[in-house]
């Protein structure tokens, strides 16, 4: 039997991976084992076979190529027109520096004995050798910063946990990965999801939690399954549960849906949602970490973040440090996406420049039209024009511009786009999405869409861009979250770069 | 509207099997949802009594999430992804096109010549480099063309 590796990853089935799957399963001599994606997403369904030489790569495969596959000898690696070689020699991949997603697309995730033969649990391992202290320092020298979007230190912030104290600690993870553009966290809980419970069980033994909660979109029915069954999987291998491998520590792990909410994925909304109540912005201070979860200090951190911390752990904070630039260090999982050629996840040191990312990586443009633009960190991202492309990918860098890394993704627009339209659209979504608590982002957002269609319309344009800029900054400094607090990033982004499109002069 | 003894047993099972969860109301309201396509209105007072919370606070939570309906949908749920990455892959004339295929606008409900398909808009599915993108009953497809949406529609909405 030849084991042939087919991804169950949700982008993948969402392309035909399933009916692969059962074709192949159909053929003899074929042991189909179900893998997470590696990334290559314009290649999906992506088949690998297992060859003496390594795992051999097919694609886009689609159910009726299999005959011909068989045919062509594809169990022994030979060649076929959808054959692309080594997988691990395909250039996309070997130029990554994949740490978060090591495992993803290479084991069955679903398999305790695999993840740990690929180095799963190594830092849980050297976590439970030490005091909550020296894993939080291991952590801050590491300089891991929140991947989920704020960027905050998070040896920092699990200090906090540690130092309040209290008779219940929480460790919440946030995979309410609403922004447009990323898929990175849904990859990880499809394709390596005991990594994240790894990172969780570490944060929960270095700040004193022993319950934890995943709060997980309803939009991603296909990480609820694998992610709840690889609960039960850890459970059963002794890694949650009373006794976390005979450590004499606890750690109770529960999985739960959101509801449809894009602000849930603010932390405190997420955190009144998972209480039950409706998802509303509070106050800050206090923070969670002193006051999170029904009152109480809560490590909550987004899913690549947690699923970042085996590895510090197990290979040491310089290790992780080495890779990056300034304060920007380690990888991130970018997620390309939109009208590009090669879409994908491109794991890399932080320093990258746009321009490598979307043409050397993503092939230019899908429509083969040129660049215009791409929108960078989610719907609440700057639009960058492709002369501004050559900036590097670090969080003080895109600041500097009023842009954001975030959540590390990239939408690709080609010179079809019209920007106005994508500045309404910003507007628009965040009054879809408001939570209501605060004035400027509850009214500000619906009076900017009635701006945006007055302004391009207008004979007397000058006056209502003044007054847009107004609002815009009024939302920025006024409102309670990033919601509000982020919505001018585009507007004023796609004005800046694109006046034309609004019907306004061009400046130099 | 009186309710009926589906939905009553529905609403109870849900209650039953979430009541020692913390923060279990959004536990209570899929599970209501998942086996019935909707949260009846009596559900609010049935759950208000069970966790000794005040109708409003469960009416309020019923009604901040987009997910929840208080009416059946259609036979089909179908979500379409409006966010920006389908948007730069033509999601807008697909939109344009499934409304006309279908007859009804977002948040409506095609009538039943056309399939009974309730249609839904939704930010982002996580399949942007695929795109664009849209769910039939929870299941996802990628690179929808129209052509490729009227197979859908014939495969899966029949």
């Amino acid at each position: 039997m030849t084991r042939v590796f087919v991804p169950l990853d949700a982008s993948a089935k969402s392309v035909g991976a399933d009916q692969v799957a059962n074709a192949l399963a159909m053929m003899d001599g074929v042991d189909v084992v179900r893998t997470g994606s590696r990334g290559m997403l314009w290649l999906e369904p992506m088949v690998e076979v297992e060859t003496p030489r390594g795992r051999m790569a097919y694609g886009p495969v689609q159910a009726h190529d299999v005959p011909g596959l068989m045919a062509a000898g594809f169990l022994e690696g030979k060649p076929h027109p959808l054959s692309h070689g080594l997988t691990e020699e395909i250039p996309y991949l070997k130029q990554q520096e994949r740490l978060t997603f090591a495992r993803c697309g290479v084991i069955d995730p679903l398999d305790v004995a695999d993840y740990e033969k690929h180095d799963g649990f190594k830092g849980l391992e050297a976590a439970l050798r030490m005091s909550g202290a020296e894993i939080v320092d291991v952590v801050t020298k590491s300089g891991l910063r929140g991947r989920g979007g704020a960027a905050f230190p998070t040896g920092i912030k699990w200090k906090t946990v540690l130092d309040t104290p209290a008779d219940q600690k929480y460790v919440v993870c946030n995979a309410d990965e609403g922004d447009s553009g990323t898929f990175s966290d849904r990859m990880i809980m499809e394709g390596d999801p005991l990594v994240l419970i790894e990172g969780m069980i570490i944060t929960a033994v270095a700040v004193g939690a022993t319950k934890g909660f995943v709060y997980l979109r309803s939009e991603y029915p296909d990480a609820e399954r694998v992610f709840g069954h690889a609960i039960e999987a850890a459970k059963k291998a002794g890694y949650l549960g009373d006794d976390v491998r005979g450590s004499g520590k606890a750690f109770h792990l529960e999985l739960r849906r959101g509801a449809g909410s894009y602000v849930c994925g603010e932390e405190t909304a997420l955190l009144e949602s998972l209480e039950g109540k409706r998802g509303v912005v509070r106050y800050r201070p206090p923070v969670p970490a002193v006051s999170g979860l029904f009152g109480k200090p809560t490590a909550l951190n987004n899913v690549n973040t947690f699923a970042s911390v085996p590895i510090i752990l197990h290979r040491g904070a310089d290790f992780y440090r080495d890779y990056g630039v300034g304060k920007s260090r380690g990888t991130v999982a970018f997620q390309l996406g939109g009208n590009v050629k090669h879409g994908g996840i491109v794991e890399k040191a932080f320093g990258l420049t746009l321009r490598q990312l979307v043409y050397d990586f993503g092939g230019g443009s899908a429509s083969g039209r040129p660049i215009r633009c791409a929108q960078i960190g989610g719907p609440l991202g700057a639009y960058l024009p492709e002369s501004e492309f050559d900036i590097p990918l670090d969080y003080e860098a895109f600041a500097a511009k009023n842009a954001l890394v975030g959540h590390g993704g990239v939408v690709v627009f080609d010179d079809t786009v019209d920007m106005a339209k994508m500045a309404r659209f910003a507007m628009e979504f965040c009054a879809i999405e408001s939570c209501g608590k605060c004035t400027p982002c509850r009214i500000g957002a619906r009076r900017g869409v009635e701006l945006i269609d007055k302004l391009v319309k207008s004979k007397r344009r000058e006056v209502e861009h003044d007054t847009l800029l107004d609002l815009c900054n009024t939302m920025t400094h006024a409102s309670l979250c990033a919601l509000g607090g982020l919505t001018a990033y585009p507007v004023e982004s796609a004005l800046r770069y694109f006046p034309e499109d609004f019907g306004l002069p061009v400046r130099n | 509207m009186i309710e009926t003894s589906l939905e009553v047993d529905a609403v109870d099972r849900a209650i039953a099997g979430s009541l020692h969860l913390d923060g279990a109301v959004l536990p209570m309201l899929h599970a209501i949802q998942d086996e019935l396509g909707y949260v009846p209105g009596f559900a609010t007072d049935r759950i208000a009594e069970a966790l000794n919370l005040s109708r409003a606070e469960i009416y309020g939570v019923v009604t901040f999430y987009h997910d929840f309906r208080s009416t059946p949908p259609g036979r089909h749920v179908v979500k379409v992804c409006r966010a920006e990455a389908c948007q730069a892959m033509g999601a807008d004339a697909l939109v344009d096109h499934m409304k006309q295929r279908l007859g009804c606008d977002f948040h409506e409900t095609s009538p039943s010549s056309a399939g009974s398909v309730t249609l839904e808009p939704v930010y982002c599915l996580g399949n942007c480099a695929v795109g664009p993108s849209l769910s039939i009953d929870g299941k996802l497809h990628g690179r929808v063309t129209k052509e490729r949406f009227d197979d859908l529609a014939k495969t899966e909405l029949g």
